[in-house]
């Protein structure tokens, strides 16, 4: 596996906090981020998309640096938490804007977008606005986005937090199946040690805005030498 | 939660708050209906008052349009620009116009774009020998954006702030370049609150009296208001004030009714320099443009506030304001004012109290229901019946008991407090609403109630809201020239009234000496309303 996220002696400091990142994150895989609330995760991830730029250090993605490249012009595409969709707009245009930012779309990119649709489940529903859809379904949206915008690296902050258990294990399945078929970079937050062992190939672990850990999924969740860990282990 | 007691003398305070305002508005329509009726008929569509509908109105929609359409890129320029040094002191800036005096505002814009000011010194060294002109439509349109382009600017930033930071970072993400980013984004949450916005600026604009008044130039910029008020004092024709009065009426209830189907947008969530990033506008043309927009405005805004100081520190301040009329003046206007704003807080207490008691009623009726409706739409009846028609009805009545100069003081009293009415209930209803959720019950269970619960418990808490609550509408009481200038005489003299009155007979000096005395009045009385908002706001 060559890399496909490096964070190359990265600093950076926000407020009164100070953040420092060393860390190559394997291309092809997906890489759990967690850590206790304020460590630092969501920073991490931005750091990778373009909203902070470090003080010190290099961002790469696939090989290339990044470090002082604007978020769209990086080969990157988010999942957050909540608000991924603009409510104003129906899923068309929201997954429209994803391919063309201006909206410019070809035959072939409106068959795309219908096709991105019915991956994720939401067959025809191309015309609904946000406000009509339940919380996982704007979900599966945001996925059927980031499906047509092809780029090598996904980053999702919590995608699945404000969901009920029953439904993060389908859209946990959904995402790896995405993921299979397309064999691209994953970064994502959790504070749900099952979710790592169901979804991750590796793990890091976030405290005070350093990585105390960096292993794969099965050496990670045995571990029980780091305190914070630990306690973020066993829930 | 409340002792039968205390609900019975709730409504009872309620009740006659409603009975006193209903009989003060009442009469004053009573007069203006019964005035000849027949004949009212006949006067109500002349070629003269024709005229005057279509001047008051196209004025108005002129005056909203260019507001908003000027509002919007300072806005989006504001919006995409969440953190730079004085940015906090210019939307702190966008509020003045809100509550300074009118007449002062009119003065500084003068003072700037008038013949001698310092736009038409510029444009005529450039060469240009055709000036603006402040006076005529030019004026009042000039005047009407000086204050409500700030109004449109603040509420719509703050509909534009409300949008989750995700968008930002999608659009940046997604590459959205300016015009998109303004297609999806911007637009449409502009979009949802501009007809409230509009309706809001509309209904300001057809009732505005004192700019249309200093700045009209006579018959052909007159609105309905401004021509009442000519027709009672310099005409003396009643038939045609009460005519132009019904107008006035029918203009304001369309306009309320169309306005309640788009509610007004308000500025909470407008936390100058809450955490919202935004990514875009990065580039060198971007910058440049919204660097023009923002200081083009705060220029537009900041030069009629200076002008103001500068032209008041010209004058003869320590004469002036030592001088009797100046000393007479400032007092009947406290008094007034006073009066006025005590008033308007009990009333709201009391209308807040029975609405309160219908509400804590376990199955109120259907007749208290509408009763507590009624008490909530008392603010609009105070805004579909504007101080000058109110004046005019009971200077009618008033003429046929006996010389109207005697009732003049309570009528202007009474007058401020219906106006101050609205602004002092927004301020005390959420206050004491709080305040009830917070220590009801627990004072219900320890059985504390009367004098000592409103020493200990109320008081307390509540000082600060009612403070402000008189703070402002003493301030909005002391700034008026609409009620003033029906009833204004060498017996009856309040700041605005002298302010006006030099102006008119261009002693312009003095005027603006007074003006910025007045001025500081009105701030300090907000300052000290305001006091200790801040750390409350804190905690
Ligand atoms: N712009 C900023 N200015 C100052 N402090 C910041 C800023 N951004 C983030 N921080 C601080 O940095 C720390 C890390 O924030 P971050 O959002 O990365 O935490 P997190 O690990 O994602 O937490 P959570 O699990 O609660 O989402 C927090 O203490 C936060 O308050
Ligand atoms: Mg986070």
């Amino acid at each position: 596996m060559t890399d496909g996220v490096v964070l190359d002696k990265v600093e950076l400091r926000l407020g009164t906090k100070d953040f420092h990142f060393n860390c190559t994150l394997p291309a092809g895989a997906v890489t759990a981020v967690t850590g206790p609330s304020g460590s630092g995760k969501s920073t991490l991830l931005n750091l990778v998309a373009g909203f902070e730029t470090p003080d010190r250090g290099h961002v790469l993605v696939g090989g290339e640096d990044v470090t002082h490249e604007h978020p769209s012009g990086r080969p990157v595409s988010l999942i957050f938490q909540d608000n991924n969709l603009f409510t104003h707009l129906d899923l068309f245009t929201n997954i429209g804007l994803g391919i063309n930012p201006s909206l410019r779309l070809s035959a072939d990119d409106r068959r795309a977008i219908s096709k991105a649709l019915q991956r994720v489940g939401l067959d025809g529903f191309e015309k609904r606005m946000p406000g009509t859809l339940s919380g996982g379904e704007r979900q599966r949206a945001a996925f059927a986005r980031a499906l047509v915008r092809k780029k090598p690296v996904l980053l999702m902050d919590e995608p699945f937090a404000a969901l009920d258990p029953g439904l993060r294990l389908s859209m946990a399945k959904l995402l790896l199946e995405l993921h299979r078929e397309v064999s691209n970079t994953v970064l994502i937050v959790t504070h749900d040690p099952d979710e790592v062992g169901r979804l991750a190939d590796h793990a890091i672990f976030i405290d005070y805005g350093q990585i105390l850990l960096q292993a794969p999924t099965t050496e990670f969740l045995a571990r029980r030498d780091i305190p914070a860990l630990a306690e973020f282990l066993s829930g | 939660m409340l002792t039968r007691a205390e609900r019975r003398r709730g409504i009872a305070w309620g009740l006659l708050s409603l009975i006193g305002i209903a009989l003060f508005v009442g009469i004053a329509v009573a007069a203006l209906l019964s005035w000849d009726v027949g004949d009212t008929r006949a006067r109500l569509f002349t070629a003269y008052t024709w005229r005057i509908l279509r001047f008051t109105l196209w004025q108005a929609v002129l005056s909203t349009l260019l507001s908003i359409a000027f509002a919007i890129p300072v806005t989006l320029a504001l919006a995409r620009r969440p953190r730079f040094p004085v940015r906090v002191w210019i939307i702190r800036l966008m509020a003045v116009p809100m509550g300074l005096p009118v007449l002062i505002g009119a003065l500084g814009l003068i003072g700037i774009w008038g013949r001698q000011g310092v736009i038409n010194s510029l444009l005529l060294k450039l060469g240009l020998d055709q000036p603006v002109s402040i006076y005529g439509l030019t004026g009042i349109l000039l005047a009407h954006v000086f204050f409500n382009l700030p109004l449109a600017a603040r509420l719509l930033l703050a509909a534009l702030e409300r949008l989750p930071a995700e968008y930002w970072q999608l659009a940046s993400s997604l590459g959205m370049r300016p015009f998109s980013v303004f297609r999806f984004i911007e637009w449409p949450a502009v979009q949802r609150v501009i007809p409230g916005i509009a309706g809001l600026i509309f209904m300001l604009c057809a009732t505005s009296f004192t700019l249309v008044l200093v700045l009209g130039g006579g018959p052909a910029a007159t609105t309905l208001e401004v021509a009442i008020y000519q027709s009672l004092r310099f005409d003396f024709a009643p038939a045609r004030a009460v005519a132009l009065a019904l107008l006035q009426i029918g203009v304001t209830a369309l306009i309320l009714i169309a306005m309640a189907r788009f509610p007004i947008p308000d500025d909470a969530g407008m936390t100058a320099g809450r955490a919202t990033r935004r990514f875009d506008g990065r580039t060198v043309p971007a910058r440049l443009w919204d660097a023009f927009a923002i200081s083009v405005a705060t220029a537009f805004l900041v030069l009629p506030l200076a002008s103001i100081v500068f032209a008041g520190l010209k004058a003869d301040l320590w004469n002036l304001a030592t001088s009797t009329a100046f000393l007479r003046a400032t007092w009947t206007s406290f008094i007034i004012a006073l009066t006025g704003g005590l008033l308007a807080v009990l009333t709201s207490l009391a209308i807040i109290a029975a609405r309160g008691a219908v509400t804590d009623m376990k199955r109120p009726g259907k007749a208290a229901k509408g009763f507590s409706a009624l008490l909530g739409g008392m603010s609009s009846l105070v805004l579909l019946i504007p101080p000058v028609v109110l004046g005019t009805g009971w200077f009618l009545t008033l003429r046929s008991i006996g010389d109207v100069t005697r009732f003049a003081p309570v009528l202007l009293v009474l007058i401020n407090m219906l106006m101050a009415l609205p602004f002092v209930m927004r301020v005390l209803a959420p206050a004491i609403e709080t305040h009830r959720q917070q220590s009801g019950r627990l004072s219900a269970s320890l059985g504390i109630s009367g004098l000592a619960k409103l020493r200990r418990i109320d008081l307390p808490v509540l000082i600060r809201p009612l403070l402000t609550g008189l703070s402002f509408a003493m301030a909005l009481s002391l700034g008026d020239l609409g009620a003033v200038a029906l009833f204004g005489s060498n017996d009856l003299t309040t700041l605005p009234w002298l302010v006006y009155s030099r102006l008119s007979s261009y002693r312009t000096n003095d005027a603006d000496g007074l003006a910025l005395l007045l001025g500081i009045i009105c701030l300090l009385l907000t300052m000290l309303g305001t006091a200790g908002q801040k750390e409350a706001r804190h905690d």
